[in-house]
């Protein structure tokens, strides 16, 4: 009675992508380190939507957790340290078809491009950016990070780290146009892929904090918030909702509506606890690529014709004979 | 270029009954406080004799400051117009007629040696008069001093005349010193009126009129009231001009070469290329994007570049200095883009407002490692058009980022050249995005060129990650140390295969002689006039100018062989041997003389200064006067 046509063919896809499409070189991280983990979850993020590889970039900057395009089987750019975002942004500015995913550490981000990271989230461009937050420089073997907790012993502060450290998620969040902030720790693989799958369908610039462990370097600093009790898990309709496991697992959950900015921010600040999920979430925000999208294809008749125009606004036509009196 | 008749003549041609004065050129000057027009008096004066079919060139004479004080001698604001009868390359030497809204900025030109000593000055003399005792008093004293110079000042009642017609002088005074203008140098009023009808088209009636009435007012004062009155005949030039700077230039290539992204931060005097470009960019399906810094700019054009859209970054000195880590990375991934370096003095802050040329060594040599580039130095405006398009093919061929070395002196000089003709292939063809073959190299070397085929998201099997870090032809991180100098050999391989598409740069003069003047960028009209005047006066003198700095043509050796001495020309740093303390052991040359004494083992010499300024022909001829004398 709907009309439905008979003859109808359901188009399949003649690929199917599997776990391997994804896969690459064999990570040359750390055993334990936990960008393997990330990596695991992105890659079945990308199996799961089905994104073509070819369609898809990683960027990164410097640093263990920017060699992850190296292990993707997607196009990868592994560009400079701290540079990952304008690049990114340079990528995706005149390619909508291209789905970019950007990698980060804490020294990447919240250091060397900090500017960048601002100016990101202002942006609010079509990327997902993940932080891989480890709390220290793995790559340059063990220096102090802005994310370091104060008093971490590290090879330029022997004697404990001076100042306290940054808070990517409360910076993040006092941005203008902030548009998607989450937070997740890489040994929660189940919400690491839920979270990864709401941020690569955000509509905007999707920041996503991946607590990091580095058992070479830092194998403590997280110490006091590996248990699932140490984990504040969100919980909300407009947000996530965990699986009954998980539930059982993480027993403190709060249920949070990622409309509300200000209890985001309030969430971001607990130094008590590990808050988990989606902290914030506004579609309604514009979008930076959108809004500079190319409105029409140019064919050379409108290239020249735009030139013309320019042109005649500077011609001088020579009056024959020149000098002509008054 | 000899004139018609020299100053001298024309000065004592004045005394007698007004006649007609036949001149070769003449370099005009209108100065005012910023806001009072003077730079719309003088392009438009500009844009009349073009018309006209004189040649010319139009630079800005622009304050250091945003609001300099007002009646300051560095506060002067407005145009240099040289007006020809011939195709005029450069700004010339010293101005022979300068109409001045006010005594301040009237010194301001003088002592800065901007003016023949015995040029006619059109004054302001409102001052005389005026209800602030100090001004007043300035004003008298000023014109007392001045009188032991060699101006020729005609002290003129523009205001007075003015208000005859508007009811603020202030607004209007510039079109009635066009006017002035106009009748001496026996301008078309027609076509000066056209120009009032263009300039205010936007305004309407209500602004063309009273500006139109002013016009006529001044040419009439003038016809009933100057001595003198010139003519400069036309340079027969009959075919359409395009009357723009060199950033307007600059950004219209941008446009013609199909480019998509412009990423940039700003920066004087290169900004005004991107103030244009943003106005026109998106008629075109392009993208001025204002990042939060260089180092921004720079990596979200290597991004577009990298996505298969070309992008260019416009930049001047200390943003080339924060480019450079992303423009290693651009030559070491093989990421085609375009950089704009319209130089200003440095270094550090240096002089933002002032040409310079000393960015080619940077440009040439910056970025750790080896990290090949191609840098070219557009001479012209009409130069600065076609760099871009020439630019960006460049880059997508050699995947290789190009620099365009430009600088403040075409940045605000006016040149007209002749319409360009659009062409589509200046467009390259949007990038084929097939599928590559499985396993295909992305940078599948040739052996020979280094040459290789670009694969770029989108394709299908082609998938890669690019890395900054030392890599094989399949972008793999190289472990092996062979890996890295084979990548290394091959980027600079396309370097020498680019070299080879060279055309050896034509000399300008005869092939061989006692002196041979090298140049490159903007100074190359400068240098060809300063030639010829030495040619006159005997001299065996030629010149040389590269537009191509790196890598160079081949066949430049033997011309330099040619020539008892060769001396580069530069408006950059280079030690004087004046001070003792420089010797052989620890001189440090110009730019350019760096390179030609390390590429050709030839003792070239250079003569190069920091003054800020455009060079001028007769300076270069006095050097020359010198270096003959000994
Ligand atoms: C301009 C520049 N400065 C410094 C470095 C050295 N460097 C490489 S990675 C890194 C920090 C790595 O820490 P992080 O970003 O947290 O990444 P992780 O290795 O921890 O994943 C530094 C300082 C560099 N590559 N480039
Ligand atoms: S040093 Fe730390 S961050 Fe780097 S790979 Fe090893 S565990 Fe991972
Ligand atoms: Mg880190």
């Amino acid at each position: 009675m709907f009309g439905i046509n008979q003859n109808c063919e359901i188009a399949l896809p003649d690929t199917y992508y599997t776990l391997e499409d994804y896969q690459s070189n064999v990570p040359r991280w750390c055993p334990g380190c936990g960008d393997n983990s990330i990596l695991t979850s992105v890659q079945r993020l990308c199996r799961d939507e089905q994104l073509p590889p070819e369609k898809t970039v990683f960027v990164s900057g410097i640093g263990c957790s920017s060699r992850f395009p190296h292990y993707m089987g997607t196009y990868g750019f592994h560009g400079l340290h701290g540079r990952a975002l304008p690049i990114a942004q340079g990528v995706k500015i005149r390619r909508p078809d291209l789905d970019v995913f950007v990698n980060m550490g804490d020294g990447d981000c919240c250091s060397i491009g900090t500017a960048h990271w601002i100016h990101a989230v202002r942006y609010n461009m079509n990327l997902v950016a993940l932080l891989h937050d480890n709390e220290i420089y793995g790559l340059t073997k063990m220096q102090v990070s802005p994310t370091s907790p104060q008093g971490l012993v590290t090879n330029t502060t022997p004697r404990g780290a001076f100042l306290k450290p940054i808070k990517p998620l409360s910076v993040t969040l006092g941005i203008s146009n902030v548009s998607f902030v989450a937070q997740v720790a890489e040994w929660m693989p189940e919400l690491m892929y839920d979270v990864l799958k709401m941020a690569y369908h955000h509509k905007g610039f999707s920041f996503v904090r991946v607590v990091q462990r580095c058992p070479h370097f830092t194998p403590h600093v997280f110490d006091n918030i590996l248990s699932p009790d140490a984990a504040l898990l969100l919980q909300h309709d407009d947000g996530l909702r965990s699986s009954d496991t998980m539930l059982k697992i993480y027993k403190s959950q709060e249920e949070h509506d990622p409309s509300n900015l200000n209890r985001a921010r309030e969430l971001a600040e607990r130094e008590d606890c590990l808050p988990v999920g989606i902290l914030y979430r506004n579609e309604n925000v514009e979008v930076y690529d959108e809004t500079r999208r190319r409105k029409r294809a140019v064919t050379h008749e409108m290239r020249k014709a735009a030139l013309e125009k320019e042109f005649s606004k500077f011609l001088v036509e020579p009056v024959t004979g020149g000098n002509g009196h008054a | 270029m000899d004139k018609v008749e020299t100053l001298e003549e024309v000065s004592s041609a004045l005394t007698g009954e007004k006649k007609k004065i036949v001149l070769k050129e003449h370099i005009v000057e209108i100065v005012s406080d910023a806001g009072e027009g003077a730079q719309k008096a003088g392009q438009a004066f500009g844009a009349i004799s073009a018309r006209s079919g004189n040649g010319i060139w139009t630079v800005e004479i622009i304050p250091a400051e945003i609001q300099p004080p007002p009646r300051s001698k560095a506060g002067g604001s407005g145009n240099r117009i040289r007006v020809g009868s011939f195709y005029v390359t450069n700004a010339g030497d010293e101005a022979d007629l300068v109409v001045a809204f006010n005594e301040q900025a009237l010194l301001g030109r003088f002592e800065s040696d901007n003016l023949k000593p015995n040029a006619i000055i059109l004054l302001e003399n409102k001052w005389r008069e005026h209800a602030d005792p100090e001004i007043k008093k300035l004003y008298r004293d000023t014109m007392e001093e001045l009188k032991n110079t060699k101006l020729r000042i005609y002290e003129v009642p523009m205001e007075r005349e003015c208000l005859k017609i508007v009811d603020n002088a202030q607004r209007g005074k510039n079109m009635w010193a066009l006017g002035m203008l106009c009748s001496v140098y026996s301008r078309d009023m027609e076509a000066a009126r056209n120009e009032i009808r263009l300039t205010f088209a936007k305004k309407g009636e209500k602004v063309i009129k009273p500006n139109i009435d002013l016009l006529e007012a001044g040419y009439d004062w003038a016809e009933k009231n100057l001595d003198f009155k010139f003519e400069i005949p036309s340079a027969g030039i009959t075919k359409p001009q395009i009357v723009v700077n060199g950033n307007q230039a600059i950004a219209l290539g941008v446009v013609a070469s199909g480019m998509d992204v412009c990423a940039m931060y700003p920066i004087t005097p290169a900004t005004s290329a991107s103030h244009f470009l943003s106005e026109i960019f998106e008629n075109v399906g392009g993208v001025v994007h204002q990042a939060e810094d260089e180092i921004a700019a720079a990596a979200f054009a290597v991004g577009a570049s990298y996505a298969g859209k070309c992008a260019v970054t416009i930049t001047s000195g200390p943003g080339m200095s924060l480019k450079t880590e992303v423009l290693g990375l651009a030559s070491m991934a093989e990421i085609p883009l375009v950089i704009v370096d319209v130089q200003r003095g440095g270094p550090s802050t240096g002089l933002p407002t002032k040409v310079e040329q000393g960015d080619l060594l940077m440009s040439v040599f910056h970025t750790h490692g080896d990290a090949p580039k191609i840098v070219m130095a557009p001479a012209t405006i009409e130069d600065c058009f076609y760099a871009p398009i020439t630019a960006r093919k460049i880059a997508e061929t050699f995947r290789m980022p190009v620099y365009v070395l430009s600088d403040a002196n075409l940045a605000t000089g006016q040149q007209p050249f002749t319409k360009p003709e659009f062409k589509e292939e200046w467009v390259a063809p949007p990038f084929d995005q097939s599928p590559v073959p499985k396993g295909k190299a992305p940078y599948d070397w040739d052996e020979e060129t280094g040459l290789s085929k670009r694969i770029i998201p989108g394709q299908p099997n082609g998938m890669h990650t690019v890395t900054g870090l030392a890599h094989s032809n399949m972008s793999k991180v190289a472990y092996e140390p062979k890996t890295n100098q084979d990548g290394c050999d091959s980027r600079s391989k396309k370097l020498a295969a680019f070299q080879k598409t060279l055309q050896t740069p034509k000399v300008y003069g005869k092939e061989s002689g006692d002196v041979l003047l090298v140049g490159w960028g903007s100074t190359k009209g400068v240098i060809e006039e300063a030639v010829d005047a030495a040619n006159e006066k005997g001299y065996a003198v030629s010149s040389l100018h590269l537009k191509y700095l790196q890598p160079m043509a081949s066949g430049i050796k033997e011309i330099l062989q040619n020539y008892k001495k060769v001396i580069t020309i530069e408006i950059n740093y280079s030690d004087d041997r004046k001070y003792q303390i420089f010797d052989e052991n620890n001189r440090r040359y110009a730019n350019l003389a760096w390179l030609l004494r390390a590429r050709y083992l030839i003792d070239v010499d250079n003569w190069s200064n920091v003054y800020g300024q455009p060079m001028k022909p007769h300076s270069i001829l006095d050097m020359l006067n010198e270096h003959f004398a000994k």
